[in-house]
């Protein structure tokens, strides 16, 4: 094998496994160390560079992180990376006076930002810094997209919605509230350097079946969420369905137990293991005792005399034939009484306001054409970010979409090439204090994840208002935070210093290491004494150490980033250092202009 | 050493041998040695030694004496006994857990200066009467716990730290064993584990006295340029005489080699060694050819490393001695201790 090469930042920001899996790259470790330290506003305000609403994404995050991290590899749980966060938001102090601040003199351009969603807002809060005019068109009387629409209030409370907002909005944007953009063409006859499209993907999926139109029971669950969201609903029928398997149709069950629900369901036409609901958000659907029934596929609406009075279902079973094929199979039929069924089969993009013939293109299922780097339209200037680009992802999909997209905006009105873009920068400092003294927490110990405390049962049902997460309480965090393993603590060789003396070796609490010939990888990843069976996690291959020629091997799979390698080499060949991922945003391409310019001078 | 103890990580990644043990069940407490010494490594064959034999702990002890080297055994398989003794006299204290049980494997770790200073007497002794036991020597050439002064290993014209340059003629433990009579002879480098670890399994696995010279630099007092027990003039001098595998029972050899180029030597636990000389001129099996071999070897400045001589036709201690072959700890008390009348007739044959 060929040496690795460290000095790619994506070497060593592979192994950062959650700041990898982070689709903005939050710098999880880095921020769970604030934490540890009771530096809270630091903690809040690393964040809050790449995903710009903690207090939001600590409660409601898809955290794509979770699953990545690297505790999973060696313990039951991983670290509780989205309640950490929601940590950093609570106890931040005051934040704002460390945000780059709007000149007051402007640079001459102005966008439009069609929508005020967690893209939309990303966008302003990466262009204000620049000296960018904006407007911001809503329709809804208050900002906040999905979030403030969709997700129920007893998860995210509209306190914390308002504070991330505003703290970018005060910075001087226009807000246009209740402000609905009928037509592009009519947008566009004003005068607008660029547009940015984040209005979501706000139109859920119908399900037509006999009986559908028969009656007013029958609601489209983001629909129906929104008008509950903004009070036009307070109330719902006592024996309640709900049609579909993803987080919305757990948002919708929660919400129908506290306006009025008694018995819930949740039904699901395939099996479990199928459903896309995250589990953090099924199990407490399920601990609040709404009955989850799986396999049941809806056939009809049973209506009487214009009232609903249940629903006919076949019961399914499914199986894997012997080419591994998925075969369905009807075996029963069902009806299930209810006065209310929601439909929450999913959502997507709808754009009826945007003419056809402005050279913005739509493809055959009438999404738009969207560059998947630059986020630009087909027509030049015209930006889409967020569900509306793509169709519904999540969250911090979304913010990491609005960065893109700034960044393209910034270009476009500097004249300069999109898809020229910085690339991601690192910084590397050894992470050593002294003799056995590390700037990180770097024992192991094995520990339960902490769970988050909630409110009891019985009160959680009053209003819609009760939040039902807690939050950690000092105690609790102070030891989830070390549950990180400080993967961003990289083990850096260099193998000129190596005098093959294998204390690294011996010392490994998971026998990552190995010295060994040179050769293909798959042999190489069988001498580790723990193989490094993994293929989706690098191995590290030094150059050939002085004494032997022989080279040093890692597999980062396992590795607990405990330092005893470090500690344990006598010629600190091997050390551990703190990565810093530099993830490029507007200002930074911005700066980078300044000084190309400087230079051609 | 360390500030925090190593952890223990357990799961399904971690090969298990047929005991269901993984490999950080047979380590030991936290090493508290130089960062980088030789003896850490040659801890880590020895674990890894254990756990291939699939030796279960509890029928395991762990002898030594005094100095770096003899700390060694608190480093591994902690669930196994152990006897840490006066300086010098483990062999002692080794012969006679061997008497008293000889159904434990008996790992004795000692040093250049436990072996060849203050031990010299009790090591030729345990030699000549063939105690079975792996005897491992972690030969660095200095008194390390007393800041690097020259050992009796110590190669004429050897610099210490400082420059001062040894002027005595070293003692080469593996001529002695030869000369004394010993049954395994080997010598290896705490830096080659590829070669150290069929070794210690097939010293562990001879029945008789096994004795390892195994070079461990000492990294804070004997790894510079003068040193003839560097990390880099160890790996320039040695030259491995005799490649040895050790082959346990029931198994088959995996690697083919040409035929008549190798010897097989039938271990009594059913397992095999199997030597491949690296030239013709000398047979393992002659005490002889071995001395011959390794002085000659030393006169051209070269280390010679592998099995250096081995011969598994004669008994050991205990069967020459005549001993029971239950553990003493097994034997009812009244045919251990007979009582007066006993005594008494014992005492009167002799009249």
């Amino acid at each position: 094998m060929q040496p690795t090469d460290t000095k790619n930042p994506d070497y060593y920001h592979k192994v950062v496994d959650c700041q990898w899996g982070c689709p903005a790259h939050t710098d999880v470790p880095g921020y769970i160390r604030h934490i540890a330290q009771g530096e809270y506003t630091q903690a809040y305000l690393l964040n809050r560079e790449s995903n710009v609403f903690p207090g939001i994404l600590g409660r409601v995050c898809d955290r794509p992180c979770e699953p990545a991290c690297r505790r999973v590899r060696v313990d039951e749980e991983p670290v509780a990376i989205c309640r950490l966060k929601r940590v950093a938001g609570d106890l931040k102090g005051d934040y704002k006076a460390y945000l780059p601040s709007a000149p007051s003199q402007k640079n001459g351009k102005k966008i439009a930002i069609i929508g005020a969603g967690c893209a939309s807002l990303t966008v302003a809060n990466d262009l204000l810094p620049l000296g960018y005019e904006m407007d911001v068109f809503e329709s809804l009387p208050e900002m906040g997209g999905l979030i403030r629409s969709n997700i129920p209030k007893f998860r995210l409370p509209p306190e914390v919605i308002d504070e991330e907002f505003d703290a970018i909005v005060e910075q001087g944007i226009s807000l246009h509230l209740n402000h609905r953009i009928e037509s592009m063409t009519n947008l566009l006859a004003e005068y607008y350097d660029a547009v940015l499209v984040g209005t979501g993907a706000p139109k859920g999926r119908e399900l037509d079946l006999p009986g559908r139109y028969d009656t007013e029971q029958i609601h489209i669950g983001i629909a129906w969420l929104e008008s509950v969201a903004f009070g036009h609903i307070d109330e719902v029928g006592e024996k309640v369905l709900i049609i579909g398997g993803g987080n919305t149709a757990m948002d919708c069950c929660r919400t129908a137990l506290r306006v009025g629900g008694r018995d819930v369901k949740v039904i699901y036409r395939g099996e479990r293991h199928a459903m896309k609901s995250s589990d953090w958000e099924l199990e407490p659907a399920l601990e609040e005792n709404v009955d989850l029934v799986l396999c049941h596929s809806p056939e009809e609406y049973i209506v009487e005399d214009g009232k609903l009075v249940g629903m006919r279902f076949s019961v399914m079973e499914y199986s894997v034939d012997d080419d591994g094929k998925k075969q369905s199979k009807k075996v029963d039929e069902v009806i299930i009484p209810c006065d209310t069924v929601i439909l929450a089969i999913g959502q997507e993009n709808s754009f009826p306001w945007i003419e056809r013939d402005l050279g913005i293109d739509f493809d055959q299922w009438e999404v738009p054409v969207v560059d998947p780097v630059t986020y630009e339209s087909t027509r030049q200037g015209i930006f889409f970010a967020g569900d509306a680009a793509f169709g519904p992802k999540n969250i911090i999909e979304a913010v990491e979409q609005g960065h893109q997209a700034a960044i393209s905006i910034h270009k476009h009105c500097n004249n300069e090439s999109l898809t020229d873009r910085l690339p991601h920068g690192m910084n590397l400092v050894t992470a050593k204090m002294g003799i056995h003294e590390w700037s990180y927490s770097n024992d192991f110990g094995y520990d339960q994840r902490h769970e988050v405390p909630t409110v009891p049962m019985e009160k959680r049902f009053k209003n819609i208002h009760i939040e039902v997460e807690l939050g950690y309480e000092s105690g609790q965090f102070k030891k989830e935070v070390e549950r990180c393993l400080n993967c961003d603590i990289q083990t850096d060789f260099v193998a000129s210093l190596c005098i093959e003396c294998d204390a690294c070796i011996d010392i490994c609490p998971v026998n990552c290491l190995t010295i060994t010939e040179n050769d293909e990888e798959s042999a190489i990843r069988k001498k580790i004494k723990t193989p490094a069976e993994n293929y989706d996690q690098d191995i590290f291959v030094s150059k050939d150490l002085p004494q032997t020629g022989r080279v040093m091997v890692k597999d980062e799979d396992i590795c607990i980033h405990c330092g005893l390698c470090a500690e344990r080499c006598p010629t600190a060949a091997w050390d551990m250092k703190k990565f810093t991922l530099k993830v490029p945003y507007a200002s930074n391409e911005a700066f980078d202009a300044t000084k190309k310019n400087k230079q051609a001078v | 050493m360390s500030y925090i103890k190593k952890p223990k990580i357990y799961g399904d990644k971690f090969t298990k041998n047929k005991l269901g043990m993984t490999f950080t069940d047979y380590e030991g407490a936290m090493s508290t040695l130089c960062a980088g010494c030789g003896h850490d490594s040659i801890t880590g064959a020895i674990i890894q030694t254990v756990f291939d034999l699939d030796i279960p702990p509890h029928r395991m002890i762990k002898m030594s004496g005094i100095g770096c080297s003899s700390k060694t055994p608190a480093y591994f398989a902690n669930q196994s006994h152990g006897f840490n003794s006066v300086h010098g006299r483990m062999p002692a204290v080794a012969t006679g857990a061997n008497a008293a049980n000889r159904e434990l494997f008996c790992i004795g770790v000692s040093g250049d200066g436990d072996t060849l200073s203050i031990g010299m007497g009790q090591f030729s002794h345990a030699v000549r009467r063939n105690v079975n036991m792996l005897y491992v020597i972690e030969n660095n050439g200095v008194y390390g716990l007393t800041k690097g002064q020259f050992s009796a290993s110590a190669d004429v014209g050897s610099t210490a730290k400082k420059g001062a340059a040894n002027k005595h003629v070293p003692i080469d433990p593996c001529q002695i064993a030869i000369t004394l009579g010993a049954t395994f002879v080997a010598r290896s480098f705490s830096g080659d584990k590829d070669q150290l670890i069929p070794l210690l399994k097939a010293g562990l696995m001879h029945k008789g006295f096994a004795v390892v010279d195994v070079i461990s630099p000492c990294v804070t007092f004997n790894d510079h340029e003068g040193s003839t027990k560097s990390y880099m003039s160890t790996r320039e001098s040695k030259r491995e005489a005799v490649y040895t595998d050790y082959i346990p029972p029931f198994k088959e050899i995996e690697i083919s080699y040409e035929e008549g180029s190798t010897i097989e030597v039938d271990l009594h636990d059913g397992g095999k060694v199997i030597l491949r000389k690296s030239d013709d001129s000398y047979s393992p099996q002659s005490r002889g050819d071995s001395i011959k071999n390794i002085r000659s070897a030393t006169e051209r400045g070269e280390l010679l490393t592998g099995l250096l001589y081995i011969d598994e036709s004669q008994h050991d201690f205990t069967d020459t001695e005549n001993l029971i072959d239950a553990p003493l700890n097994s034997v009812d008390h009244q045919i251990l201790c007979p009582g007066k009348k006993s005594l008494k007739n014992l005492l009167d044959s002799y009249r």
